[in-house]
């Protein structure tokens, strides 16, 4: 059985938070994208806290692309927030520091983005 | 071929030391497994943490590549994994009984095109100093090699 992505969402300042947490890769991204689709699908500005996140791969980076993109065709607000050092090393590899909307904090909501 | 029985070769000739192997079926669910065997390895050749997660990423997009498209999702597959050091060098090999793939035909996709899809190669070109295919030996499918000076 797979093992379940930690995920806990909270409405903050108005702005849908999706918390993650723990090591985000092939086993789990199908969870994530999912996810992510739903709350797009439900018509829901998103931001993705990162902050727990391990470890990302790049299934788990395809499926915020999936998301984002869909968000923007949408208008809808997509931002990442609180990425950690290592996740951020995969985005820059990517290029997509330079896409995502990337938040320090998730206080702000989507203020800077 | 998926069973992986057949010994593809003892070490590579230029070794210095055999640091590790692994042999798991080629499951997402082992992924963690292998990127926590490949952290250790990479930490008692005394790679820098930069270069371990840069390996330990390598390591898991290839798994992933073998896992997708070689092996298309059948369980029974077998991943070897074997860790080496040469003179300098982190060398590791990632060893399946596939049908062979065609390596012109694994590209990564431009950057500037925004799509889910495609990055794992980029990911694995920027954590080694050579990345390549070796022929493959007697039983085996495809033997990816990937090089990384220590530092």
């Amino acid at each position: 059985m797979a093992r379940d992505l930690e995920m806990q969402s909270e409405r903050h300042g108005g702005v849908d938070v999706l918390h993650l947490a723990g090591e985000v890769d092939l086993e789990v991204s199908s969870q994530l994208r999912r996810t992510l689709l739903e709350r797009v699908e439900g018509k829901r500005d998103l931001l993705i806290d990162l902050n727990g996140v391990s470890y990302i791969d790049s299934s788990g980076v395809a499926s915020l692309i999936e998301a984002f993109q869909r968000a923007r065709k949408d208008g809808l607000r997509f931002a990442l927030a609180r990425v950690p050092e290592g996740a951020m090393r995969v985005l820059k590899i990517a290029q997509l520091d330079r896409i995502f909307p990337i938040l320090p904090d998730i206080d702000i909501g989507f203020g800077e983005a | 071929m998926t069973g992986g029985r057949d010994v593809v070769r003892s070490g590579d000739s230029e070794s210095d030391e055999m640091v590790c192997e692994l042999r798991v079926h080629a499951l997402p669910a082992r992924l963690r497994l292998i990127r926590r065997v490949v952290g250790e390895a990479a930490r008692e050749l005394d790679c820098s943490p930069g270069v371990v997660e840069g390996l330990v990423s390598a390591v898991d997009e290839a798994c992933q590549n073998i896992i997708r498209y070689a092996y298309k999702g059948d369980p029974k597959g077998v991943i070897l994994l074997r860790i080496e050091r040469a003179g300098d060098n982190a060398v590791i090999r990632l060893i399946d009984y596939a049908e062979p793939v065609d390596p012109a035909g694994i590209q990564p996709r431009p950057l500037d095109e925004l799509r889910p899809g495609g990055l794992g190669t980029h990911l694995i070109q920027a954590a080694a100093d050579s990345v390549e295919f070796e022929p493959p030996t007697q039983g085996a499918g495809n033997i990816l090699k990937l090089v990384k000076r220590i530092e």
